[in-house]
């Protein structure tokens, strides 16, 4: 069985968001970037079914910039076998991306396609439920729990009110939430390693993708601050402050 | 303009709020939560035509549903949305809430999910709109071919308690890893929470340490809340939690040290032990009068 594993390069969630002064957007420039997090856990879970013998091949996929190269040698160094990245300067919107996947699904036929909830950059949560509608399959996003068993995946997927448990037929599509697993960190001697792992590079035409895109961005500004706050001593002069706010009758 | 409300179980008055901001008729279609997400999303996109917009809530429930309905219709989803700046233009928080960016859509037809708690705000002060209004009707579809793509294995509620809603409470108590036990957690903070009539909540870390489950978390990565009253009990105030609360109306944090990021958005920052501040915050509390009030927005 193969998995293929959508890989987006992202600010590190560590990073201060700074908005340019022209409101155009966040800078980014010099900036510390990563592997979206929802993403290492999916990488992980994938990782974690091949050690199992459930799975034969990891293929990790990045839509972006070259840059995305060394979030996929990161991905090569967890364990992923093979990387292709999809190369365009272009600005890169859910439906685009989806339709990408789409088609390197088409061509690669996993049984398995695992995806992250939600970037954390532009916090769509949206990519993995378009490919599965794209492809005409089922979908379980938020999943904390992963088992293959006789062609279906059984997933048990976080909602508002608690859990639900699905059972999909294969192929399939997962989002991974935090409580999965906890993702292991690459080592030094298999950095070393994912350098000779094979790492192709497609264009959007390649595919036949059209990846305009739908959304126009206005503006990017820093939200509303609040006002200063101030400490209070003790819980006396806590309740006092709040009555006198009227929040506490 | 016609509007097409998609939604479950809660959240409609804050979805029709957001469509009467959109304008002309509004439909709401009451989704069955037996129904599976797949044959949902094809009933919808096959009725969706007839609108120029569909709205859902930004629930696990909208979240899972209505980019799938958007790829269907092969079209863009802005997820999120917090405000509506005209028809096609919308504001939406990105990176966490560390920023907001206003997007234009070019599609013909414009999928929305919003932000409950954003609308809110409006439902307390205008004459909250609802299903029964004139300008807003109630439709049905017939149910859905099953694709047979997912069945349902089972389900798991947390068990519902008497306290409210922890996405619509007024006053939310939040609890971390500063609470150091499921056992503190709950000793410390349910009494607080009776006497204020309010909703538990808790970061990722606490739920990571099983003091409370998923349910309860509040983040980016968990529920948005902004109810009136915000106390965050040993919680550090890491920006994906920050994101989830930010926008409460008054903001109040117990935490030991004085140097945590928590303090930088709290109205009221008290800098104690939890362990003695919040029992005496109870008992003070319980010594007066019980009655809240709550400041229209
Ligand atoms: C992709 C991603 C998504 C995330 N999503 C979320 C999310 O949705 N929600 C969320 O909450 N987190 C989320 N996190 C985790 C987040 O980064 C923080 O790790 C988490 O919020 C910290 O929780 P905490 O404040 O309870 O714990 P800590 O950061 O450990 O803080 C505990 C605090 O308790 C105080 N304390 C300890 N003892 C006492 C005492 N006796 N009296 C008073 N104060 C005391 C300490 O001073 C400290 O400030 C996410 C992280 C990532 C990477
Ligand atoms: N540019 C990209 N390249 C590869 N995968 C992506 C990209 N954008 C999004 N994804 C995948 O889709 C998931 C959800 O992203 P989003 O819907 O943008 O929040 C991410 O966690 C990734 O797994």
């Amino acid at each position: 069985m193969k998995i293929l594993v959508a890989v987006k390069r992202v600010l590190d969630a560590n990073v201060r968001v700074r908005v340019k002064t022209d409101q155009s957007n966040v800078d980014l420039s010099g900036a510390r970037m990563s592997m979206n997090p929802f993403d290492e856990i999916a990488l992980e879970e994938a990782v974690r079914l091949k050690e199992k013998g459930v799975a034969s091949e990891v293929l990790v996929v990045s839509c972006g910039t070259t840059a995305c190269q060394e979030t996929l040698r990161t991905a090569l160094a967890l364990g992923a076998d093979r990387a292709l990245l999809i190369e365009t300067q272009a600005d890169l919107q859910p439906l685009a991306v989806a339709k990408l996947l789409k088609a390197v699904a088409d061509r690669e036929q996993p049984a398995l396609m695992l995806l992250g909830k939600q970037a954390i950059d532009d916090d769509h949560h949206q990519v993995g439920q378009m490919l599965a509608a794209l492809l005409g399959r089922g979908q379980a996003t938020c999943a904390s729990k992963l088992e293959i068993e006789a062609g279906c995946a059984i997933v048990t997927r976080e909602i508002d009110e608690g859990t639900e448990t699905l059972s999909l037929s294969l192929p399939t599509v997962v989002t991974a939430d935090l409580r999965l697993n906890e993702p292991r960190y690459a080592t030094l001697p298999n950095l070393m390693k994912a350098k000779k792992k094979p790492l192709v590079v497609f264009t959007p035409a390649d595919l036949d993708v059209d990846v305009t895109p739908r959304l126009k961005t206005l503006q990017v500004a820093e939200p509303p601050k609040r006002q200063t706050g101030i400490k209070v001593a003790h819980v006396a002069e806590l309740i006092e402050k709040l009555r006198e706010a009227k929040v506490l009758a | 303009m016609s509007v097409l409300i998609i939604t479950e179980h809660d959240h409609h008055d804050t979805l029709i709020v957001a469509a009467t901001q959109l304008g002309g008729v509004i439909h709401i279609f009451m989704a069955n939560n037996e129904c599976r997400v797949e044959n949902l999303a094809a009933l919808i996109a096959a009725q969706a035509t007839a609108y120029s917009h569909l709205l859902l809530p930004a629930t696990a429930f909208g979240k899972n549903l209505a980019p799938r309905i958007a790829a269907l219709l092969d079209v863009a989803l802005l997820s999120d949305v917090i405000r509506i700046v005209s028809p096609d233009t919308f504001v939406r928080p990105i990176y966490a809430g560390n920023a907001e960016a206003t997007v234009q859509s070019m599609d013909p037809i414009k999928v929305i999910t919003v932000r409950p708690s954003a609308f809110e705000r409006t439902t307390s002060t205008t004459s909250a709109p609802s299903i029964t209004s004139s300008t807003t009707t109630a439709i049905t579809f017939s149910s859905p071919p099953d694709l047979g793509l997912s069945t349902l294995v089972r389900r798991e509620p947390t068990p519902r308690s008497n306290r409210p809603d922890l996405s619509t409470a007024k006053i939310v108590v939040a609890g971390g890893r500063g609470l150091a036990s499921a056992d503190h957690y709950h000793q410390l903070l349910e009494p607080l929470a009776d006497q204020l009539n309010a909703a538990l909540g808790a970061t990722r870390a606490a739920v990571d340490a099983g003091f409370v489950s998923n349910a309860f978390q509040v983040g980016q990565t968990g529920q948005i809340v902004a109810p009136d009253l915000y106390i965050a009990i040993g919680i550090s105030g890491a920006i994906q939690h920050l994101a989830g609360m930010k926008d409460s109306k008054t903001i109040v944090a117990i935490n030991q040290d004085p140097e945590a990021p928590i303090f930088d958005i709290a109205d009221y920052g008290l800098v104690a032990d939890l362990f003695q501040a919040v029992p005496e915050l109870t008992a003070s509390i319980s010594l007066t009068t019980h009655s809240i009030t709550h400041k229209s927005k």
